[in-house]
């Protein structure tokens, strides 16, 4: 019982912040602003989510226990990278389109 | 031996990684983890041209820890920044010299500063990290706090 509470809390946490990030992604102004918040916001969300599943399935007696730990592992991994590549290819454009003349600064 | 393993902790990550997930325990699976364990570092061998070496365990552990803990209060910070009006934010683009030499450590400094507080990297570039930050108020103490609390404790992890 008191389980479930936890993992009811975890969940609503977790969706919370998966639900911000997008929220974020949506309002900022601008590209690299707009980047914060799913490379952030979903770290946390997922990680609240896959907490909520090891006490879940730590409870009810099945064995996923480690396979939600490398679900983490390569969330950590992966989200970075594709934010760094995100990143980099809006940087690339910003900087042709600046050499071309008339564009906007960085900021 | 450096032959047959030349990254002795890539190849446990894999083994241990493809246990996990596999359906279930068997000596079917443990031949495939095997196989890639031993296979895939041995293909990718000519990306690491001087693989990295674990030199501190216990730094290693500590930085994760201190990593984790900024995590959350990253997500807390930034959910915040989020919620409240974006005239407000003061976003700036922050160049940190690097000390780090390694490419692949220096990546391992972007991946942390991108999953940190309010901080996402842009760019690798000859000893230069280019950070976007969300919201600046001091920058020369913003790039200070990431040298000092990542990039100095991830050199003692590589020993370079």
């Amino acid at each position: 019982m008191i389980a479930e509470i936890i993992v009811s809390l975890l969940l609503l946490l977790g969706g919370s912040f998966a639900l911000l990030g997008s929220f974020g992604l949506a309002r900022l102004p601008d590209f690299f602003m707009r980047l914060h918040g799913p490379t952030k916001a979903t770290t946390l969300g997922v990680g609240a989510i896959i907490v909520a599943s090891l006490l879940h399935v730590g409870t009810s007696e099945t064995d996923a226990g480690p396979r939600e730990l490398a679900v983490t592992l390569f969330l950590l991994i992966t989200a970075p990278v594709t934010a760094h590549l995100l990143s980099k290819a809006a940087l690339t454009e910003q900087r042709r389109r600046e050499s071309k003349g008339g564009g906007a600064s960085r900021q | 031996m450096r032959h047959v393993l030349p990254q002795p902790v890539l190849s446990l990550l894999i083994l241990g990684l493809w246990l996990v997930l596999a359906p279930s325990p068997g000596l079917g699976h443990l031949l495939i983890a095997l196989g890639l364990a031993l296979g895939l570092p041995w293909v990718t061998r000519s990306f690491w041209p001087n693989p990295p070496r674990l030199a501190n365990a216990w730094a290693a552990l500590r930085l994760l820890g201190v990593v984790l803990a900024d995590i959350i209060v990253a997500n807390i910070e930034v959910a915040r920044q989020v919620v409240g009006p974006p005239e407000r934010l003061r976003p700036e683009f922050l160049e940190v010299p690097l000390d780090i030499t390694d490419p692949f450590v220096a990546s391992l400094l972007g991946s942390i500063v991108s999953l940190t507080p309010g901080t996402v990297s842009i760019e690798i570039d000859r000893g230069v990290l280019l950070v976007h930050a969300l919201h600046v108020t001091d920058g020369a103490e913003a790039v200070a706090r990431i040298k000092s609390r990542y990039e100095a404790p991830l050199r003692k992890v590589f020993a370079c």
